[in-house]
Formats: C-alpha cells, structure tokens, sequence
C-alpha cells in the first residue's frame, strides 16, 4: 500500500516517518516513532491504554489514523516526567499512592489525567471518576488512582494533599 | 554511644523492611512508560504472525486454500496443521492431561479456533494475508448446553478419543465425558441426610468468565539455526514451566531454549497456559530462519484464551433444627469447551475444589465432579483463585445463606455457630485438608462491629416493612460471606504440573558492597515482587532493601520455579528467599564470630548486623560482613556470601476473611447501587500493607465484575456474543464502588515468616458477598436462589418474576 510522509511534534521534537492511510496512530507511535509507551489493551477504543495528548485533547490513540495526526502536537507518557528527569505530579502521584499495580493502563490514565486536570485543577472525587471513565485499569480498583490523581491535583495547585478517610 | 547513633527504630525504618509501606521500585519505570512488555521487543527483521479463525462453532475442514493469500506483499508463509504434522507439532498436550489441536485438524471445536498461521513483514500485511485464505467448513451440529453433553444423541466432539473409555482421570461414561472424579464419604454423607432435621438443595451455577488482563497473550520467537538455540519472549506467569514444556514437544534440548517473561500487563490465570499462538510463532521461527511475533487482538483473548468457571454445583446440606451443619453434598457439571485445558496441578482434575466444606466444620461431606466437553474455548483457568476455589467458596456461601433462610436465622450467626473453632487447628475437613491455622470467630466479630452489623439488620427491617406498605420501591441487601482460601500450591505430595513438582526457588548473592541480588523462580505480573522479595531480605538479614536488586522472568539466570499464580508466590517463593536469606546469615555469622574474635554463640542478631552478648559496642554490620565475605572468611571457609533454597512447603497455607457488601436495588429498574463494602482479611504476617491493600482493592473490583454483569456468553449456535469490550463488562471507575479494608493477623505456623498470600482471596470472597447481597435482598419477597451475574436486566427479571413488578 503506498504510503504518505507525516510529521508530527511529539514530546517537543519533530518525529517523521512513513504511514499508510490504514496505519493507526498507535502503531505509527509505538513501531516508527520506537515510543513504546503507550501501550494497547483493545484497539477498539475501550481500554483507553492508548491514551495519549493531541493538540490539547485526550485521544485514544488506536481511534486515530497516524496520516490525521500529520502536523499536530502530541505528548505521550515519554513526555511527562519533568524537564530536569524528576517525576512530575502525577507520575509520583500514582507511585505515592500505590496507583498502579501491573502499569500496563498506567501511561494512559496519567495522560488522561493530565488533560482533566487541565480542564478542572480541583476536580471532586465523582469527577475524577467520571474524568477518567474511558480508561479501564484492571489491576487497582480505581480507588488508588483517585487519590494519586488528587494528590497531584494538590501538589500543581500548591496546597497540602489530604487524604480522605476510609 | 554518642547522640549521632541511629536509634534502633531509625536502623530498622531504613531497612525498609517486613511490614513496611515501602513504595513501589517498579513503579519508577511504569510511570514513564519505561516498562518492557513482550510488544516492546523488536528483533532485526522481525515477522508478524496472525490466524485465520474458525466462524463455526462445530464444523468439519475441508479445505484450505492459501494461494491467493501468499500472493499478499509482505505475506511469507501460511502454516496449517499439515505444516504442523511434519514437525510432530499439530497436536499439544495441555495442562490436563488432555491433547488439544494447535492449528484445525480436520475439524473445528469451538468459534474462534485457530485454523491457520499467516506470517508476514509487519502486522498489517499478516492481517491482508488472513483475509485472503479460504476455508472451506462443513457446519456440524452444535453442542452449547453442559447439560445435553452426555445426552444418548449427543453429538461427537472428539473424534479424537472414539472408543476410549479411560481418560487422564479414570473412566469416561460416554463420548463427551472427560471425567468424573469423587471424594469423601458418600455413605456417611447420605446417612447424615437421612436422619437430618432440615436439608437444602439448590442448583448454584457459576457463570463462565473470563480473566482479561489489560494486555492480551504474546510471544516473539527466535530461532538460531547456526546455534539451534530458541530464544522466547513472552507474557508467561510460569516462564520454567513453559522452556520444559517446549523442550519435551519440540525435542529442543532445554539449555537450548531461553525463556524470557519481561513486564507483564497483568495475568489472572489467563498467562498460565501454553496457546497455539506460542507454538505457531516458534514454528515460524524456526520455518522462515526470522524473529516471529504474536500478538494477540482484544477479540482473540476473550474468545479463544483459557476462560473461567463454568461450573454448575447441585448443592445440598444437611442441618439440625438449632442450625449445626451435619452434611454436605455437591455434585458438579463442569464445562470445559473443546478441550480440557484447565491449569491444574495434575492429580486435581477439578483443581482444589474440595475445599468446598469452606469455613464450617462439617463431619461429613461428599463430592463429585464430571467434567464435559462442549462446543466452546478450552480452558479453566484459575482466574485470580487457586484451581476452583473460588466455586467452592460461592457454592458454599451461597448454601449457607439458602440453609439461614430455610432455617429462619440470621446468616452471620449461623456462621459463627459453625466456623471450625480456634482450637480446632490445624483441622483436619472432611473432604481431605489440614488447615493450618485460622481465628474465624475473631475475624467475623470485628466485621459485624466494624459494620454495625446489627444497625444494618434493623434498617433492612424497617426498609422492608416499608416497601410492604408501599411507600418506597427499593429493597435492601446484606450479602455476608466468609471464606477460607486453599494457596501455596504446593506441597509436592499434593501437587505437580506435568510431572513438576511445585516447589519453588530464591537464589541471593550479595556482593562486597553490601548491595545484592535476588533471582527468582516466581514471575510478576503486577503484584510487586520487585519491592516485596527485598522487603524479606531486609528484615531477614538486616540489608536495605533498596540496596538488593529482585530479578525474575529468565530462565537462563533465575533458579527453577513453578511461577505466579493461585497466589501462590508468598507462600512458596516468599518462603524460599526466608530460607535462603537465613543460609546467608549462618554463614555471615561464622565471619562475625571470626572478625569480632568470639564464638559464633555469643553473637545475637541485632537489626542489621551481629553484637557480642553483653559488649553492646562490639558490632559487626551486615554490611562489613559482605565486605569481609570477600576477602577475610575464617580460614577454610569458600569466600563470598550467596545462597539459594528450593522451598517446598510442608502444607499449603489458608488465608481467611470476613465480607460484608450492602446493596440498595430499585426493583423496577433492577438498579442496584453498591452502599457499602467492607473486607477484612486475614492473610497471615502482613510484608507491605499498601500492596495487600491495593491487592484487595483490584480482586473486589474483579469480583464485582464477576458477580454484577460480566460473562462469557454463547448463543445456540456457539457464537461468543460477548466478544470485545462493548459487550462483556469491565467495571470503570465509575461503576466501581468504594472499597473499606480491614484486617486481622494469624501467622500460618509451618511458613517460616507467617505469610499466607492474599491478592486471590478478594476475589473469592467477594463473589458471594455481591451474590449473597442481591439474594438477601429479594429473600423477604420470597428467593431463594437467584443466578449470578446481577446486573440491572436481571434484578429487575428478579423482581417480575417475584410479582413486585407487572
Ligand atoms: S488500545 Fe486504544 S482504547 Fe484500547
Ligand atoms: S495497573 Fe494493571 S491494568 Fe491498571
């Protein structure tokens, strides 16, 4: 099939590469792009361990095709930890509050969570819930990622994380 | 002493050790998508296989014809099971002690079956290629329903077995019978019948499911003709295992076979078998001289990967009138698909099943199991239990509640009035176990006080009594349940896969720095080794537990072991590095006593390092004696300072827990809302409480699944109608409840640090209370038994079928 050049800005370089039309942005990120972060749990858009940041949006990365993202500005879980290699908010967060337990729906549920927390600094636990809804985690009952995704929401907002009780 | 000395609290917090929240090492990589999962590996040109995949349930092969999809760019080889017989490989043994086809040999036995093998450049020419392959099916009548397998005009599944009247477990009874297998004492258990006050009987199926971790089954296979070696990667919860399984079938020598398990995206069971697609993807190695990688799709994982369950229990037990338990008798139809895959160790053919008398101390009980073969995927894995405790446990609470209503008492009490008693142990039950220790009276008294168990019953009175005056449309359950889970497989007199007895291995090396290493032959797949293993270390000899590095998944470094699962893991292994840490320390402790120039006996052991008896200030640091290990032991003695052990346990270990689930459901639409749940565990010497914490919180949610919507479901022509995510329930976090964990401490006495394993017990635990909380729920309309899984559509088909509803 013949394929098409694209360009894309992922994690702030430029990545280039060849995709057929059929191509799906996941596999274009994970086989041309070698970032093998973003993993796949359905490529059906269930699972939501594709997630990754498009142009200011959580998208489900094996919904896309890799030729629609030509062009656009993606972060992927490669690119969330701080610029000086630290662990940013919400991937110690996830690691304080034991968030994670085989990590394979990990690097999706953080960049969804970098996005809801983009939308709503201070959500409530109904809408963190409901915020992350689209991605299945099979290992944590959820109930752990709340509170990683709150103490992150308190650690960028500067306030003291605490942690509700039983 | 000066002021700078730590304190001994300080010494012992920076060890890090048993009991300690210590936050995850592995989690450093997982949240920068740093992890290594099989898709990960990419090999120099390496090829992508896929299958072609019967649409027929049961069907004969006519033909295949690959010609069009060779044609296919990219496409390099199709392989049938013609391609397979000449290299002896078309046919797999299984866990079971049954043969299952690898790829469609002359017919197909369930939807989905693996009909042929396309290997291509990248993944979506193999995809191409599959499109292009013609099969030709001939439709046969299809077998759905366990109940009609052994009916006289049943028809033929396996025409594999025509005319065997002996199967792996005993006799067969008729063509789609696999076997029956029986124990306890059946003329006693009828005489308790017989002369019983009060019986119950209730048909109590468990649904089938499915395990589904977020990331499915794979391999990459690469084969080396120059050094006939075969390397594999793969998500295998028992990488040993499978390097000698593929010795013994594709007659590679097992040096020659290096298995490798890197990170794996959860297991549950499902990664315990070995699949068509392992096979497939060596075979091409082998064919085509290239790297072959498998992965599996969503669709593939739920339809043809080693589902769960699938029993359906006859169950009857006999009481006095004051509530004491006389007997119990089950018999069980058990439906295993095409072939019985189940991963069991080999002399339980319905695994551990006969843990079925659960916490109750029944004089006697009786127990039969027969297994069919039907139209569907093979399996029966032990998906997050170990090998069909978790039917035993549903089965069992599920009875005990029928058997309070029956008897009009409350549950929990008729519970407490039959728990096997403190003292009793180590029990022995009626249908063959030695529990090893348990307090269950303890454990169900802190639930109900926890709960307020008596305010509960009140406010269901007082809920009930206005439902009946018609004033609200909702009904209140409180589902009870108390199990006792059977982990640690095992003993090797009671279990083997395949021959392999069931121990399991640790081998620490510490080096001259006093930083180490620790192997092992167990295999995580999100259960925290990595932190958990060191954490032992730690508080075994007194090393940071930062400072020792836990490896495990290859097979070339780490020693011989059984693998991770039926919680298996801290039991077994957890033992094996307890024992291994203490060889260590034997030794460190004759280079103490030589350094410090005493007697090894006037050394004691303090933290992290040895103090002369009665000379505090004269110490010897753990540390300092790695260093010493390397170039000061007593004369004679082998320099260095590692050890390893292969533990095999003395009995299995039985964590136990009390559950309590409230649930409101509105009976006209069936819509329940998840008030309260509450978990006590009790899972021996507790090593990282955050972990079991988080461990309890994932196997409820799975249990919740389970219990309130999730199952694998076919219609009457064998067609899987819960086949991707749309349609089979995966709980998010929206539906997931909230979950309230506590706990009491009840070391297992043969376990050399008390530890009983625990990320199952949620899981088995869990089921019956969701259940129990549904059917209690509906009991004052009149229930007795209503069938899982709960979900809205069948609460309200509760409710109309009880005439609350028009
Ligand atoms: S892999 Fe994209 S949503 Fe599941
Ligand atoms: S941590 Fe395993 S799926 Fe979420």
């Amino acid at each position: 099939m013949p394929k098409t050049h694209i360009t894309m800005k992922v994690n702030g370089s430029e990545v280039e590469g060849l995709a057929e039309p059929r191509t799906l942005l996941v596999h274009f990120l994970r086989e041309q792009a070698q970032l093998t972060g973003t993993h796949i749990g359905c490529e059906t858009s269930h699972c939501g361990a594709c997630t990754i940041d498009i142009d200011g949006m959580s998208v489900k990365s094996c919904t896309m095709l890799a030729v629609q993202a030509n062009g656009c500005e993606i972060t992927t879980i490669e690119g969330m930890a701080n610029a000086d290699g630290t662990l940013s908010p919400l991937q110690e967060g996830f690691r304080m509050m034991h968030g994670l337990q085989c990590g394979f729906c990990t690097p999706g549920m953080i960049l969804r969570a970098h996005r809801l927390l983009r939308e709503n600094p201070s959500p409530t636990e109904a809408e963190i819930r409901a915020g992350i809804s689209g991605n299945i985690c099979r290992c944590t009952g959820y109930q752990n990622i709340v509170k990683a995704i709150q103490y992150a929401a308190a650690k960028i907002n500067g306030v003291e994380f605490q942690e509700a009780a039983e | 002493m000066n002021d700078l000395t730590p304190t001994r609290e300080q010494r012992e917090a920076a060890l890090e050790g048993m009991g300690c929240r210590r936050k995850r090492v592995e989690d450093i990589r997982f949240t920068q998508g740093k992890g290594n999962y099989v898709d990960d590996v990419k090999l120099p040109g390496m090829l992508h296989g896929d299958f072609v995949r019967s649409p027929h349930a049961h069907a004969r092969v006519k033909a295949i014809h690959t010609e069009e999809a060779l044609k296919v760019p990219g496409v390099l080889a199709v392989i049938t099971a013609e391609t397979l017989k000449t290299v002896n490989l078309a046919w797999m043994p299984t866990l079971a002690g049954d043969v299952q086809m690898v790829l469609a040999d002359g017919k197909v036995l369930f939807q989905n079956q693996e009909v042929a093998f396309v290997v291509a450049t990248d993944r979506y020419a193999a995809d191409d290629g599959v499109s292009k392959v013609v099969v030709e099916y001939e439709p046969l009548p299809v077998l759905v329903d366990p109940f009609k397998a052994m009916d006289p005009d049943a028809p033929v599944l396996r025409e594999d077995l025509a005319g065997k009247t002996t199967g792996a477990h005993g006799p067969r009874k008729h063509h789609n019978h696999i076997f029956e297998w029986s124990v306890g004492d059946k003329e006693l258990t009828d005489a308790a019948f017989k002369k019983a006050d009060v019986t119950i009987k209730e048909m109590i199926s468990y649904h089938r499911t499915h395990p589904s971790p977020l990331e499915t089954c794979q391999c990459v296979c690469s084969f080396d003709k120059i050094k006939g070696e075969l390397t594999i990667w793969g998500t295998f919860q028992a990488p040993h295992v499978i390097r000698t399984v593929v010795s013994l079938i594709a007659k590679i020598p097992e040096q020659k076979i290096h298995v490798i398990a890197p990170d794996i995206g959860g297991g549950f069971g499902n990664k315990v078998g070995a699949y068509p697609g392992y096979i497939c993807a060596a075979v091409a190695s082998i064919v085509t001289g290239k790297p072959v990688k498998w992965v599996e799709d969503r669709i593939e994982n739920l339809t043809a990967t080693a589902f769960a369950r699938d029993y359906h229990m006859t169950t009857e037990i006999a009481a006095t009138k004051d509530g004491k338990v006389t007997g119990l008798r089950v018999h069980v139809l058990a439906d295993h698909g095409g072939f019985d895959a189940c991963a069991d160790p080999s002399k339980w053919p319905a695994g551990f099943f006969n843990i079925v008398t659960g916490s109750y101390d029944f004089p006697v009980a009786h127990l039969s199991v027969d297994g069919v073969y039907t139209n569907k995927a093979p399996g029966g894995v032990a998906y997050r239990c170990s090998f069909r405790v978790t039917e035993a446990a549903y089965c069992i609470e599920r009875g005990m509640d029928i058997l309070a209503q029956k008897l009009g008492m409350d549950p929990a009490e008729l519970r407490l009035k039959n728990f096997v008693k403190p003292e009793q142990f180590p029990y022995h039950s009626a249908l063959g176990w030695e529990y090893d220790s348990g307090d269950y009276h303890t454990a169900m008294r802190k639930m109900m006080e926890s709960v307020d168990y008596a305010g509960l019953r009140k406010e269901q009175a007082e809920k009930r009594a206005a439902f009946q005056r018609g004033e609200t449309r909702e009904i209140m359950g409180i589902g009870v349940s108390f199990f006792t889970e059977i982990v640690g497989a095992g003993p090797s007199k009671n279990c083997d896969i395949l021959g392999i007895a069931m121990f399991d291995s640790c081998e620490i090396r510490l080096h001259p720095t006093g930083a180490g290493i620790a192997r092992m032959g167990t295999k995580s797949q999100g259960q925290g080794h990595e932190t958990t293993w060191a954490q032992i270390i730690a508080s075994e000899i007194g090393i940071p537990a930062d400072n020792i590095m836990v490896e495990e998944g290859n097979t070339d470094t780490a020693p011989y072991g059984l693998g991770t699962y039926g919680s298996r893991s801290t039991p077994v292994a957890g033992a094996a590095i307890a024992m291994a840490a203490r060889k260590i320390k034997a030794k460190a402790q004759m280079i103490a006593a030589y350094k410090l120039e005493v007697h090894e006996d006037d050394l004691e052991w303090d933290i992290d390092g040895f103090r002369v008896k009665g000379l505090p200030e004269k110490v010897m640091s753990m540390k300092d004696i790695c260093w010493a290990a390397y170039n000061s032991v007593p004369p004679g003695m082998e320099p260095g300072l590692e050890a390893v052990s292969y533990y095999d346990p003395p009995n299995m270990t039985y964590p136990f827990g009390a559950y309590l689930c409230v649930m409101d459901i509105d009976v006209d639409t069936g819509v329940y809302k998840v008030r309260r749940f509450y978990a006590l565990d009790d899972c021996g010497t507790r090593i990282n409480p955050m972990i079991i914490e988080g461990q309890i919180h994932g196997g409820l949610t799975e249990a919740f699944a389970i219990a309130m919507g999730q199952e694998i479901r076919y219609d009457a022509e064998g067609n899987v109608v819960t086949g991707s995510f749309m349609d089979f329930f995966m709980p998010t976090a929206v539906e997931t409840p909230h979950w309230e964990t506590d706990f009491t401490v009840t070391p297992s006495p043969h376990h050399p640090i008390g530890a009983k394993g625990v990320g199952e017990s949620p899981n088995v635990g869990g089921v019956p209370a969701f259940s129990n909380a549904v059917n209690d729920a509906f009991s004052f309309l009149g229930a007795t038994h209503i069938q899982m899984p709960h979900d809205f559509w069948r609460n309200w088909q509760a409710a109309k079928n009880l005439g609350v509803v028009a």
